[in-house]
Formats: C-alpha cells, sequence, structure tokens
C-alpha cells in the first residue's frame, strides 16, 4: 500500500468532524457550529482524496477535468437548490438528497461491477449489497419526496405486504446466485437492481404523508450503510466511519422520532394501511 | 470465514466502535432537533463521494460508459453533500432567530 500519510490524517480529521458534528447537532447551541465543523471535514476530505489519493499500484487519479466539472455542477445546483426552497418543503429537499446519495452508491457499484471482470467473492458481495441498499434508497427517498410535494397520493396495493416480501425474496435469490458465482450474466446483476427499485417504491407507497419524515430517517440511515459499504470496496476509514455513523444514529433518530409521536416503528411501517389522516399523534416535529 | 476477519479485523472494529458511537453521540437529542440532525446525518453520509471520486479519476479515457456513470455519480455526490449542510445551516438559522425572539 502507498497510502500518504496526510491522505490518512485527513481521513482521520474528516471522522472526527462527522463525530462532533453529530455531537453538536444534537444541542441546540452548538448545532449550526456542528453543521459547518463537519462541512469542513467533509471539504478536507474530497479534496485530499482528489489529489493525495494512490491506487495498489501507486498511480495517482485522472480525468481532473471531468471531476472538477462534477463538482462545480454539484455544488451550483445544490446550493441554488438547497437556498431557493421554502422553509417549509425543507424535508422533501432533505428526501431529494438523500435520494441523490443513494443514486451515488448505486452507480459505484455499477461501474465497479463493470469494470472488474473477475472479482473477488468478498468484493462481490459488497458491490451487490452497496448496490441494493443504494437503489432502495434512492427509489424510496424518490416516491417519499414525492408524496411530500403532493405529486404521488398515498397509495394501498391489495396484498402489497405479500408482493415486497416476494420481491425481497428475489433480490436475495439472485444475489445469492451472482455472489456464489452461479451465474455470471449481467443480466441478473441489473434483474437484481431494478427489483430493489420497485422494492424501494413499494416500501414506502403505502406510508400515510404524515409519517414521511420518519422514513426519510430510516432511508437516510440506509443511504449511510450503502455509504459504509463503499468505504469496505475502496478500504477508506473515513467512508466507513461516517457511512456507519450515520446508520446507527439514523436509526435510532428513527426511533425517537417514532416516539415523540407516540407510535413504534412497526406501527408506522406495518399499521399505516390506508394511511388514516391525522394518524400522527401531536408532539411531532 | 476466520480468513475474512483475520483480514479486515481493522475494519470491522472500526464498524463496531462506530455503530456505538453513532447511538450514544445524539441519544439526548431533543425533539426540536430531530429534523436539522436528519438533515445534517443526511449530509454526513454524502462521504459517498469519495467513492465516486475515485471510481471516476480511476476510469480509463476511452471507457466512456464508466466516465459517464462516474461523472453522474459525483455530481448526485455533491448535491448531496452541498444541498445537505446548506439545507441543514438554513434550518438552524430559523432555529436561532425564533430562539432570540
Amino acid at each position: 500500500m502507498s497510502t500518504n500519510p496526510f491522505l490518512l490524517l485527513s481521513y482521520l480529521i474528516g471522522s472526527i468532524t462527522f463525530i462532533m458534528g453529530l455531537k453538536m447537532l444534537s444541542h441546540p447551541e452548538t448545532a449550526r457550529k456542528g453543521n459547518m465543523i463537519a462541512a469542513v471535514g467533509m471539504t478536507l476530505s474530497i479534496f485530499t482524496t482528489i489529489f493525495l489519493y494512490k491506487n495498489h499500484n501507486g498511480e495517482g487519479l485522472h480525468n481532473y477535468v471531468w471531476i472538477f466539472a462534477a463538482l462545480v455542477i454539484g455544488t451550483v445546483v445544490g446550493t441554488m437548490a438547497a437556498k431557493k426552497v421554502q422553509m417549509t418543503s425543507m424535508p422533501e429537499m432533505v428526501s431529494l438528497f438523500n435520494g441523490m446519495g443513494g443514486a451515488c452508491a448505486m452507480l459505484i457499484s455499477l461501474i465497479e461491477y463493470n469494470s472488474d471482470l473477475q472479482p473477488a467473492a468478498g468484493k462481490l458481495i459488497i458491490i451487490v449489497l452497496g448496490m441494493i441498499i443504494g437503489t432502495v434508497s434512492f427509489a424510496g427517498s424518490m416516491v417519499a419526496w414525492g408524496k411530500l410535494n403532493g405529486r404521488i397520493k398515498d397509495r394501498t396495493i391489495p396484498g402489497g405486504q405479500v408482493i415486497n416480501f416476494a420481491i425481497f425474496g428475489a433480490v436475495i435469490f439472485l444475489s445469492a446466485m451472482v455472489v456464489g458465482g452461479y451465474t455470471g450474466n449481467h443480466a441478473v446483476f441489473y434483474a437484481i437492481l431494478g427489483f430493489a427499485a420497485l422494492y424501494g417504491i413499494l416500501f414506502v407507497m403505502p406510508i400515510g404523508g404524515a409519517d414521511m419524515p420518519v422514513v426519510i430517517s430510516l432511508l437516510n440511515s440506509f443511504t449511510g450503510v450503502a455509504a459504509a459499504f463503499g468505504g469496505f470496496l475502496y478500504n477508506n476509514p473515513v467512508m466507513l466511519t461516517g457511512g456507519i455513523l450515520v446508520g446507527s444514529a439514523g436509526t435510532i433518530l428513527t426511533i425517537l422520532m417514532c416516539k415523540a409521536m407516540n407510535r413504534s416503528l412497526m406501527n408506522v411501517l406495518i399499521g399505516s394501511f390506508g394511511a388514516k389522516p391525522g394518524a400522527a399523534g401531536p408532539g411531532g416535529n | 470465514m476466520l480468513a475474512f476477519f483475520n483480514s479486515n479485523y481493522h475494519l470491522i472494529t472500526i464498524v463496531i466502535l462506530s455503530i456505538f458511537l453513532g447511538i450514544e453521540v445524539i441519544s439526548r437529542v431533543p425533539a426540536v432537533l430531530h429534523t436539522p440532525l436528519m438533515s445534517g446525518a443526511n449530509a454526513i453520509h454524502g462521504v459517498v463521494i469519495i467513492g465516486a471520486i475515485i471510481v471516476m479519476g480511476e476510469a480509463h479515457e476511452g471507457d466512456i460508459l464508466s466516465l459517464v456513470l462516474g461523472f453522474l455519480a459525483v455530481v448526485l455526490g455533491t448535491l448531496n453533500v452541498v444541498g445537505g449542510f446548506v439545507v441543514t445551516d438554513r434550518m438552524l438559522e430559523m432555529f436561532g432567530k425564533k430562539k432570540k425572539k
């Protein structure tokens, strides 16, 4: 390994700022500063990666024009979208950005799958799992976003739970086939992607609009886990800590949000068939 | 299985400790901060962009598919990071103003 010590140091600093950021975000006085600190750590990690990262053969990154063009486009569009959004539509914006993160994880897995013709089983598991979780998060977040801005109505599909369970089974079965090496067919990989997307859509579809923040928080922790798989894939500590932190903190936050509405998570996810209006109790955020 | 554990011992340790840390660090958050915290965490999982940058930076010049998908991945990752932090900041800005009144 030809890893630059400054790169590792910046990753360590990045991880620390994420932990401090989350800690400070959970206190009213320090919240805004915590957000800033995490943002600084993130920027540092991104730029040191661009300039200092070297692969196993000691080669640095190239395609700088593409990378910087993408960064500039993302920054300009992201800032404008985030600045323009109405205060009341903040949660749907969060959902949209969360979906972008999920899609990013999905694309990373796609490219890795296409570029490595003979991956080891361990790497394949990581690629497939990252792809599935990223896709579910992306598809689910898009539905949540559509529901919050009124484009998608609450819809209950008869036997929805059974269909969802069947799709979930299909995803597991096909993944086992790919990882076990029973098929090298790329079509199977894309079938998994399709089923995962369908699962994400059907998972969020029957949940009532009032419960959306809870679902977004859950999908948020999914994306965290998908990011952590990227950390495994590249042996990258900051992706790993950042992803897992959000994964676990997001799960706890989801449960806390349910508690604030006097409901259990199961109740929100399963008991919301028909999604009665006014289901969210007082005390909800 | 044991071989996997041996070669990934450090990563597994990091994962386990991070899980507990994540739970511990936010366990006393007041209800008003639920949404900003969710939004902040949303920005943090944008670290996935580092993976996107690595794939993009390692793609071969002639591999148009990887270049295009990688480009898209970096754009989406940047949206997640930048949008996430800016939205969180706006939420907290509003929160601070309300408190002063």
